[in-house]
């Protein structure tokens, strides 16, 4: 194998596993020292640099960085990342004064925004400092969303809302037209902005065309659009019984909404099992804890009514089967329909894009789902300056992936404003700084709890379930969430190999607590993952390999279970090992994108 | 020097040997010696050897005496039994602990001025007495503790750290456990875990006194240019006689060895020793010709390494002392205390 190059930031970043898996790339390890030192509104600006709604995400955000967390694999649980964000935003004060300034003097560029949820605010986040004018329409009385229209408050209080939207709409030079919807992209065109950003999310719930549909409509309701009903205060009730149909995070927060809204009876009900269900895990647990049952395996038949009145729903019982061709497929197991009586029903089983508004003989392309031809890297359309982002772009995903797509976008359209090639993307930035501070003195510490992951506080269920407001997590206080930062590793602190200073002494492979280093014959990779002091079965981590060494041997190792406990660098007696801290930071729109 | 304790975390995948224990279970407190001593390689290979057997901990005693390496035994087998002693007087506790209780393990582990300086008369004994024991020096040519001034092991023209040369004649530990009668004798090296841990293992079943001396690069007083011990010095010179490979128990020879390349020998409680030549002719069951072997190439500026002697049927202190198979110190008032009458008949044979 050839040696490393860790010259190239991806190696290194993909050593900080949460910040790889993280859309928007967040310097998690950096935030969470930054909480641990008790410096909040720091590790909140760090957050609001990288992902721009650091108080939201806290409580809602799809966590790609836990299941990514090397914790995970080094002992049960990852550390709750979200969670400390959270603690990030709920205690660091005022931080008015650390946002960029207000703007003053325009560049007489204007650009469009369709929608004003989580990637049309990220974007708008970076264009307005650059002297952007933006114009964001939207057919919600306010600003935010499915934020704010399909989360339900419960889980995220409508002052954290307010309050981060609020930064950006602070920021000045934005028009906001709310109440207004955008029904013709053509006339939006021909309004002259210099460039359109369509942030419209996937507004359509889908709909289950069963019997008794069209006869009980009044009692069945599409989810999406009846949370957004509750959200904005034109729903305050539903019936005793509530039956909820499907598995995703939007059918948790339906089913969880009902309790608090009258419902006494709800379930839950999915056509596969319960392992298969889209909803987080965590979302799962919350609806059990509140003695929401999930039943799985069962498919819709018919809505049953009587003069007009919905009173059941049957479902024909099923299995999972194998198939000839090795496909998954659900099977009838033969035995009488469920039936399951109640007075309201709601559907969340998916919901979907929808560009009605779009004209389709304006040159915009679109494939054959029906989805506008976008550049995944640029987001750029067949019309050049109309831009995509987060849902509206690739269909549903979550708020964070939205944060990504603003931030990619928002490069696109400054440079596609200033003549530049769009497909040349900027390179992170990059800070590599040795942690050494004497002989066995670090700037970081490398003292690695053994503590399980804690558990948020719930307030108790008498309180929540009363009313939809109260919110059910209570996020850790400060002395669980310092016990919670001690477990994270410090990926990004790196174990950095000088191959020239190695006296091949041993000592780093013994002293290191999870037998990650090996000194070996060079081989191919099959080969020399099987030689290593302890194998390295994990093809997903990376090899850091040495060139040659001195008795004709190399350094390895194997990245996927190191603590960044800085133990081989402490042992080393020539300083051949150093720990770095690597803190890269993706680059976003501005004069440091642009190649002149 | 590590302030911190080694976090208790290990890899997912780490093996577990048949008594349940993976090889961390074997480790001791972190290590206090200078970062990169070779002491540290001995102790890693000493709990491997020890994992790898299936040892007991409790069935183990370790003993030492004073200096670096006198140091080591509380960096492994924390669960073990130890018994720090006197300067130079290991040998002795460790004759007693035998005699006491002739079932542990014992492990001495000394340095070379432990040994071959202050108790090198001590080392003489217990070596010609036989007693069954893994004797470990850890040879780094120098006093670590007092900064680095030459031990009696460091070789005729090498140099201090500070450019002294060394005028007078090294003791060769490896010479005197030959002479004296060592029926297990190996030499090796800190820096090759892949020679030290099956000499460790076979030296551990040998049921005699086994004696190995390790080679340990002292990396703060002894690691330069004109040293005889630096890992550099050692590497270039090493000349290993065989390659050992310790099986439990005699099995097939596997088919990558050439035939006639390899020697079994079973050792008296049923282990396997493969030895593997890698100098041609060397003989590890004549002690003349080892004695000669090791002069020749001592002569020559070579480190003969290796298993360099060994007597699969060795005899014992305890052999020599005809004492009973049961323990001393498992023998209750009835057996120690026969009474007057047998006293009477005894005395009677004597007159």
């Amino acid at each position: 194998m050839q040696p490393t190059d860790i010259a190239n930031p991806d190696y290194f970043h993909k050593v900080v596993d949460c910040q790889w898996a993280c859309p928007a790339h967040t310097p998690v390890p950096e935030y969470i020292r930054l909480i641990a030192a008790g410096r909040n509104a720091d590790a909140y600006m760090v957050n609001w640099k990288s992902n721009v709604f650091p108080g939201i995400l806290g409580r809602t955000c799809d966590r790609p960085c836990e299941p990514a967390c090397r914790r995970g694999r080094i002992e049960a649980e990852p550390v709750a990342i979200c969670r400390l964000k959270r603690v990030a935003a709920d205690n660091k004060g005022d931080v008015s004064g650390l946002m960029p300034a207000k703007t003053t003097v325009g560049n007489d560029r204007r650009v469009a925004f369709v929608g004003a949820g989580p990637a049309s605010l990220s974007v708008v986040r970076d264009l307005v400092p650059l002297g952007y004018s933006c114009t964001i329409y939207d057919s919600d009385p306010k600003a935010g969303g499915m934020i704010r229209s399909q989360i339900p408050r419960f889980r995220l209080p409508e002052q954290v809302i307010d309050e981060e939207v609020g930064y950006i709409l602070g920021m000045g030079n934005i028009e906001l037209r709310l109440g207004q919807r955008v029904d013709s992209l053509k006339s939006l065109i021909d309004e002259g902005y210099d460039a359109i950003f369509v942030g419209s999310g996937a507004p359509r719930g889908r709909d289950l065309d069963i019997p008794g549909r069209k006869e009980a409509a009044a009692n069945i309701h599409i989810g999406i659009d009846w949370l957004s009903s509750v959200s904005f205060g034109h729903i305050e009730k539903i019936g005793k019984r509530v039956i909820v149909l499907g598995g995703g995070n939007t059918a948790m927060d339906c089913c969880r909404s009902s309790k608090r809204l009258g419902g006494e009876e709800v379930t839950v009900v999915v056509r596969s099992g319960f392992g298969e269900m889209k909803a987080s895990p965590w979302e799962k647990e919350d609806a059990q804890h509140e003695g929401i049952p999930i039943k799985n395996f069962l498919v819709p038949k018919a809505f049953i009514h009587e003069g007009g009145r919905l009173k059941a729903m049957s479902f024909d019982k099923v299995e999972a089967k194998i198939d000839a061709k090795g496909r998954r497929e659900l099977v009838p197991t033969g035995e009488p329909e469920v039936m399951i009586e109640c007075d309201d029903v709601l559907v969340a089983i998916g919901q979907e894009n929808s560009f009605p508004w779009i004209e389709r003989d304006i040159g915009m392309e679109f494939d054959r789902w029906g989805m506008p031809k976008v550049d995944p890297k640029t987001l750029q359309s067949t019309i050049p300056n109309v831009f995509f982002g987060g849902d509206a772009a690739f269909g549903p995903k979550n708020i964070i992936w939205a944060v990504a797509h603003g931030h990619d976008a928002a490069i696109s359209i400054d440079k596609f404003l200033n003549g530049e090639d769009l497909s040349v993307r900027p390179p992170p930035g990059v800070q590599v700084s040795s942690q050494k501070m004497g002989i066995h003195e670090w700037s970081y510490d490398n003292d690695i709890s053994a503590a399980i992951r804690n558990k948020v506080p719930w307030r108790d269920l008498g309180t929540t379930l009363k009313d939809i407001k109260v919110e059910v997590e209570m996020g850790f206080d400060l002395k669980l969430a310092y016990s919670e930062t001690q477990r994270c590793l410090n990926c990004d602190i790196q174990t950095v190999f000088a191959r020239n200073l190695c006296i091949e002494c041993d000592a780093c492979v013994d002293i290191c607590p999870v037998d990650c280093l090996t000194f070996t014959e060079n081989g191919e990779e099959d080969d020399l993952r099987g030689r290593l002091t302890q194998p390295a079965r994990n093809r997903t981590q990376d090899l850091y390999l040495s060139d040659v060494l001195k008795t004709g041997r190399i350094m390895a190792k194997d990245e996927d279970v190191c603590l960044h406990c800085g133990l081989c660098a402490e042992r080393c007696p020539t300083g051949a090992w150093d720990m770095q801290k690597f803190l890269i930071e993706m680059t976003h729109a501005g004069t440091a994108c642009r190649s002149r | 020097m590590s302030y911190l304790p080694k976090p208790k975390f290990r890899h997912p995948d780490l093996p577990k040997n048949a008594l349940g224990y993976t090889r961390r279970d074997y480790e001791g407190s972190v290590s206090t010696l200078c970062a990169g001593c070779g002491h540290d390689s001995i102790s890693a290979a000493i709990i491997q050897a020890c994992y790898e057997l299936d040892i007991e901990p409790h069935r183990l005693a370790k003993l030492s005496g004073i200096g670096c390496s006198s140091k080591t035994p509380t960096y492994f087998l924390g669960q073990s039994h130890g018994f720090n002693s006197v300067h130079g007087r290991m040998p002795s506790v460790l004759t007693g602990a035998n005699l006491a209780n002739r079932d542990l393990i014992y492990l001495g582990v000394s340095g070379d001025g432990d040994s071959a300086s202050i108790g090198l008369g001590q080392f003489a004994h217990s070596i010609r007495r036989g007693v069954n024991m893994v004797y470990i020096v850890e040879n780094n040519g120098v006093y670590g503790l007092t900064k680095g001034q030459f031990s009696a092991t460091a070789d005729a023209g090498s140099k201090s750290k500070w450019g002294a040369d060394n005028n007078d004649s090294p003791i060769d530990m490896v010479g005197l456990a030959l002479q004296l009668g060592a029926t297990y004798v190996a030499r090796s090296f800190s820096g090759d875990k892949h020679q030290l841990v099956p000499l460790i293992k076979g030296a551990i079943r040998h049921s005699g006194a086994a004696f190995i001396d390790c080679i340990s690069p002292c990396v703060a007083f002894n690691n330069h240019a004109g040293s005889t011990k630096s890992f550099d010095y050692v590497r270039e010179h090493n000349e290993a006689v065989n390659a050992l490979d310790y099986m439990p128990v005699r099995s097939e020879i596997t088919t990558d060895y050439a035939p006639g390349a390899v020697e079994e020998v079973t050792q008296h409680d049923g282990s396997v020793l493969k030895l593997r030549k890698l100098a041609p002719d060397y003989d590890p069951h004549d002690r003349i010709a080892a004695l000669t072997y090791l002069q020749k190439k001592n002569a020559e500026g070579e480190i003969a390494t290796g298993l360099l002697y060994i007597d699969p049927e060795p005899k014992d202190l305890h052999a020599h002392l005809n004492t009973i198979e049961t323990p001393l110190n498992h023998l209750g008032d009835a057996d120690l205390v026969p009474g007057a009458a047998a006293l009477e008949k005894f005395n009677a044979a004597r007159r």
